[in-house]
């Protein structure tokens, strides 16, 4: 059964309160601003690269505990990955959040991100979850580093 | 209490559903969206079962039939706001569509219309505002070069009409606003508003999507022009709205949608129009959710509406009382019970409204979150958004009782969380 605390997993909770790279770093490679429309929640998220690899991805942004705590989980994942790497991770995330509760996802490629794969069971929360995540893929399309 | 809670909830066979956890499901969101008694979801099916046809056209039985059902709703409905006439009441999908309809005809006006917007003159509306009674203004604006002003919000979340007379004053032509926030639940004092846009000759347009379903509302007494509601806020069906406007002005303004039923003669060029409110009804129209308006109606004078807002002003009474002794509870919205609604929006300290929502929703009890479709006042308020208990005819003391335990027990989960 789902219930209340397996949503919000210990790990959710601690990116919650201690969110990592949170505070935009200056001189971005892509600067993105994305808002969930359906509840108002923001997130800015600066991309810094190198060639082809991840320097940085730092964020701000107001936002429930789901959406705050995937953005942490997601920006130090790709850390020092090469974009096609932090595409792949993406796309796996995205992957388990339409699975309706299906797809647990391989810990192997979303690390703490498996956390969350209870958030798809609730349909109104994957949007939260995803907020930084698309955010990411923008920044990597803007950054010219993805097509 | 004034009303048969108890009674009245078996009539609304959605609310004897079990919820998360086989949790009894307590339902606090009919600002959204009301539930349906079996007599309207009846009054529907009766109409596909029995007398479905086309309406205004058939030579037979059945549409006959159709249409007594269809213009037998529209008497119902302009008897029921106090209409002149049933030529009034215009049937729509939505109360947005009745709001864009209005919007888009009154930019058609020519220049000798005195519904004419050109630069230098001034559409009012409010902070307030539900999204669907301002973009189809800020459009207008933008499309006549008429600038669009607005009352601001006061901190307890009602109308600031302090500069009344500078904001409407002789450039406004358009007054549209909120009868009830739906959002604040603050509800809007018309006499003054209204006796100065009549001052200056300005039309007064009224979203009563909040105000229709929970109280008595007579459009001659309130003196406005236009009036929008939908169906499905006030336990109708969905996809059916009413535009209500006085005759004369109805008759002055153009059509939105062009097509069937809606001409007195058509050739290769060109086509004239029928009278209101015809001319405003092109297609078929949605006569299985007339039937079920109509049997809303009948359901709310049943009950009698007055005696409804009798039963909200004492769940008002109820609530505010426990919601003011929760810590670190901010009420969005007036404190006090006194012209508003049962509508309550919050933010709990230190815990964002999606969680809130996803732990009341955890508890059985269904609340909306986040902006309410009312953006500007969230960023006035300086809040991304909130949580929102709304209240009907079907909710009990006991609903408000939950609703505040459920709180409490969402300040007790996350709080031990190191929330």
């Amino acid at each position: 059964m789902v219930n209340l605390e397996s949503l919000y997993q210990e790990l959710i909770l601690d990116h919650y309160k201690n969110p990592l790279n949170k505070g935009l770093a200056d001189n971005p490679s892509a600067s993105v601003h994305h808002v969930n429309p359906s509840c108002g929640d923001e997130v800015d998220l600066n991309l810094i690269v190198d060639g082809e690899s991840i320097v940085s991805v730092t964020w701000d942004g107001v936002g429930c505990s789901i959406s705050q705590a995937s953005t942490s989980v997601l920006t130090d994942l790709v850390q020092g990955k090469s974009a096609q790497e932090a595409l792949k991770i993406i796309d796996a995330f995205s992957e388990v959040m339409s699975s309706k509760g299906i797809i647990g996802g391989d810990p192997e490629i979303l690390g703490d991100a498996v956390a969350f794969s209870g958030v798809s069971k609730y349909p109104a929360r994957i949007k939260c979850a995803l907020l930084g995540w698309m955010a990411l893929k923008d920044a990597m399309l803007q950054a010219k580093v993805i097509r | 209490m004034t009303l048969d809670v108890a009674r009245i909830k078996r009539d609304f066979p959605l609310l004897s559903r079990k919820v998360r956890h086989d949790l009894p499901l307590i339902y606090l969101d009919s600002s959204a969206t009301s539930q349906k008694p079996v007599a309207v979801i009846e009054a529907e099916s009766d109409f596909y079962r029995l007398h479905n046809s086309a309406v205004h056209r058939g030579a037979h039985l059945i549409a006959e039939e159709a249409t007594d059902i269809y213009e037998g709703a529209r008497i119902k409905v302009a008897r029921f706001i106090g209409a002149e006439s049933a030529d009034e009441v215009i049937f729509t999908k939505s109360a947005t569509e009745s709001i864009n309809l209005l919007a888009y005809s009154l930019g058609q006006s020519d220049t000798k219309s005195s519904f004419h917007l050109k630069p230098g003159a001034s559409i009012v509306v409010s902070e307030l505002e539900h999204h669907a009674n301002l973009i189809p203004w800020q459009e207008l604006a933008k499309r006549s070069g008429a600038s669009l002003r607005w009352f601001p919000a006061t901190e307890d979340g009602r109308l600031d009409l302090s500069n009344l007379d500078q904001v409407i004053d002789s450039s406004t032509k358009i007054v549209a606003l909120t009868h009830q926030s739906n959002v604040t639940g603050a509800i809007t004092p018309l006499s003054e508003i209204v006796k100065q846009a009549k001052s200056v000759g300005a039309l007064t347009i009224l979203d009563s999507c909040q105000s229709v379903p929970h109280f008595p509302v007579d459009v001659r007494e309130l003196g406005i022009d236009f009036l929008a509601f939908s169906g499905h806020k006030m336990v109708g069906p969905t996809g059916i709205g009413v535009l209500w406007g006085r005759k004369e002005l109805l008759n002055q303004v153009s059509p939105f949608l062009f097509g069937g039923s809606m001409v007195t003669s058509v050739s290769m060029t060109e086509a004239t129009f029928a009278d209101t409110p015809r001319k405003f009804e092109a297609g078929v129209p949605n006569m299985a959710g007339a039937a079920g308006l109509s049997a809303a109606v009948d359901y709310l004078e049943s009950l009698g509406m007055e005696a409804i807002h009798q039963h909200e002003l004492s769940l008002n009474d109820y609530a505010l009382a426990q919601l003011k002794e929760i810590a670190g509870l901010r009420l969005i919205g007036p404190y006090e019970n006194i012209d508003r609604g049962a509508v309550f929006s919050f933010t709990l300290e230190g815990i964002h409204p999606h969680d809130v929502g996803q732990s009341l929703d955890d508890r059985g009890i269904a609340v909306r979150t986040g902006h309410h479709c009312a953006w500007p006042l969230m960023k006035k308020f300086g809040i991304s958004g909130t949580t929102r208990a709304s209240f009907y005819l079907y909710n009990s003391l006991e609903d408000v009782d939950r609703l505040v335990e459920g709180i409490y027990e969402t300040q007790r989960f996350f709080t031990a969380r190191g929330f």
